[in-house]
């Protein structure tokens, strides 16, 4: 269709994996027995996510998901974030996220390092905002509300983060 | 739809003559050209504005008000000329009656602060509306929290209309002292019926503070005529620059006003035991002012006027039932409000695409639209919305604009299908 063609420019922002996920967000619901949760706020644009996680017996990260509406990125990068740091310590799941938040800024991440980095891979189309500046923080925000998530507050389900 | 009536009404203003006087629309972004239609935000500036400006740093500029020099005289008289520019903007009685403030938030705390804390007391009501932008409700929370008085709300109609009845309701106990409310809501476009509400909250013994932001640009406004209390606007939504706005308040009340900030330029006489405040409008001006702004503003001010307020305001209505017409014809778009007074600012969600995603594509095809709450998430959630994507219209934009606008719109569910 010509209007597809017309918009070919927008695929560096707009991957498919971005408009799957966005449409179609992995995890999107509330998880009744979270040991953690925390609230994430753009308070530039409105959006709002909260982020469940269920700890395994070893500390590890379980299960992650999501709640919150909002715009295709921020969708998708919180549908991603849910499938990538499944099984993972809370540690290497931070690590991704500071990962996430060089790559959203810079579009590239020269730092990033053995897990992360096969992490990173599939975050990867989310370096496209780095072209737009007004929407780093759509793709940052369910990784600010994760890190919330797993301090004290998050243990409580008090956890709180802004992208301000 | 009469496309041809239309053309003919817009053909009033000459907007190609106009479009040229303002360099920054023939700026390309991402390799297309500029379609700015986020002019409720703030405006784009003519060359006589910049002009202004720049002619005042290269050929006249001093502090004002008080360098016995003839540079100092010259930039004084220079900046003062904008007090009577403003006058006759609104039809003040007198040019003592303009205070220049930063922008319409700086002079909406003032009068919070100032008429609010000196002239109300606890226990009085200010009375809002459900359309007001974040800078006219914050004030308004503030003066309650800290002086005691009550903050009212006059809903708004699933039109998007003020619901008079309601707000008559309001106003019914006589403890309402404050009506502030916007003349023209920029998330809505919707006109206030300023008329009807002076009437009503003078009725009720209440004064008058309009929001003027958004109407100053589109309307003549006369505050004699329309017998308002204050009046407020800021000069870079009417072509001038940013940094500077006017608040405009009956003689009487400005006097019996005390100072919002303290400093220079403010007194007429100082000394440690206590200061002497000078006359107004200069006992609300503390500090050097904002000069080339003032100079910037007068230009813009001057350029507006020279357009006719009949041809802007057929101009607006011409673009504004375009828009109308073109986008609500796009499957999924809801346009937000459908006022029968409306002006050139058209809010709309479109299904299943979130606002931010909407902005975002338009700007990659060089189109400048709003997404977000516009500084107004009280109505976002009035209608149910987290945001919206808003087109706002200026003297210099074209029907061609917004067929452009219409077009890219009907192509981006197709994109996100």
């Amino acid at each position: 269709m010509a209007s597809e063609a017309a918009f070919d420019e927008l695929r560096d922002l707009y991957q498919e994996v971005i408009l799957d996920h966005g449409r179609h967000p992995r995890n999107h619901r509330r998880l009744d027995d979270a040991d953690r949760s925390a609230k994430g706020d753009n308070p530039m644009c409105g959006d709002r996510v909260e982020v469940f996680l269920r700890l395994a017996p070893d500390g590890r990260i379980a299960e992650a998901s999501f709640d919150g509406r909002g715009c295709a990125i921020s969708q998708a990068s919180a549908s991603l974030m849910t499938e990538l740091v499944a099984g993972r310590t809370p540690a290497e799941a931070s690590s991704i996220g500071a990962a996430l938040r060089i790559l959203a800024r810079t579009g590239s991440c020269p730092v990033c390092e053995g897990e992360t980095r096969a992490a990173m891979e599939r975050l990867a189309p989310l370096g496209g905002v780095s072209e737009y500046p007004s929407r780093v923080k759509c793709a940052t925000l369910a990784w600010h509300a994760l890190d919330a998530a797993l301090t004290e507050d998050g243990l409580a389900g008090e956890g709180r983060a802004s992208t301000e | 739809m009469s496309d041809a009536s239309t053309l003919d009404r817009a053909a009033v203003l000459d907007v190609t003559a106009i479009r040229r006087e303002f360099p920054i629309l023939s700026e390309q972004v991402r390799g297309k050209p500029l379609v700015f239609l986020d002019s409720a935000a703030s405006a784009q500036k003519p060359r006589a504005v910049i002009a202004a400006m720049v002619h005042a740093m290269e050929h006249q500029y001093a502090n004002v008000h008080r360098g016995l020099h003839w540079m100092s005289e010259r930039a004084t008289e220079a900046y003062e000329a904008a007090r009577d520019a403003a006058q006759g903007l609104l039809g003040a009685a007198s040019r003592d009656e303009i205070v220049f403030v930063r922008n319409t938030t700086e002079g909406i705390n003032l009068v919070a602060h100032s008429y609010g804390r000196a002239m109300l007391k606890p226990g009085d009501a200010v009375l809002i509306s459900a359309m007001e932008h974040h800078s006219n409700i914050v004030p308004w929370q503030m003066l309650r929290d800290s002086h005691g008085t009550e903050l009212r709300v006059a809903p708004v109609t699933d039109q998007g209309e003020l619901d008079m009845p309601a707000f008559e309701a309001l106003l019914a106990d006589g403890r309402v002292k404050l009506v502030a409310i916007t003349h023209m809501s920029n998330v809505l476009g919707t006109y206030t019926p300023v008329e009807r509400v002076i009437a009503l909250a003078h009725a009720a013994g209440a004064k008058v503070m309009l929001d003027g932001s958004q109407a100053v640009v589109h309307r003549r406004v006369d505050v004699q005529a329309l017998g308002c209390d204050f009046y407020v606007f800021t000069g870079h939504k009417l072509y001038g620059p940013t940094g500077i706005g006017v608040l405009w308040g009956r003689a009487e009340l400005l006097e019996a006003m005390p100072p919002f900030l303290g400093g220079g330029d403010m007194i007429s006489s100082v000394s440690f035991e206590r200061s002497e405040w000078a006359r107004v409008p200069h006992k609300f001006e503390a500090g050097t002012p904002a000069i080339i702004e003032g100079i910037g503003l007068r230009a813009a001010i001057d350029w507006t006027l020279a357009l006719g307020w009949d041809r802007v305001a057929a101009h607006e209505q011409a673009l504004t039932d375009h828009a109308l017409a073109r986008l609500s014809a796009i499957e999924g778009l809801r346009i937000i409000g459908s006022a029968q007074d409306r002006g050139g600012v058209v809010s709309f969600t479109l299904d299943g695409v979130h606002a931010h995603d909407v902005a975002t594509i338009l700007d990659r095809q060089g189109i400048a639209v709003r997404a977000g709450q516009h500084c107004a998430e009280p109505l976002m959630r009035r209608f149910g919305l987290d945001s919206t994507a808003r087109a706002s219209f200026a003297a210099y934009t074209t029907l061609s604009e917004i067929d452009y606008l219409a077009e890219q719109l009907a192509r981006v569910r197709a994109f996100f299908r």
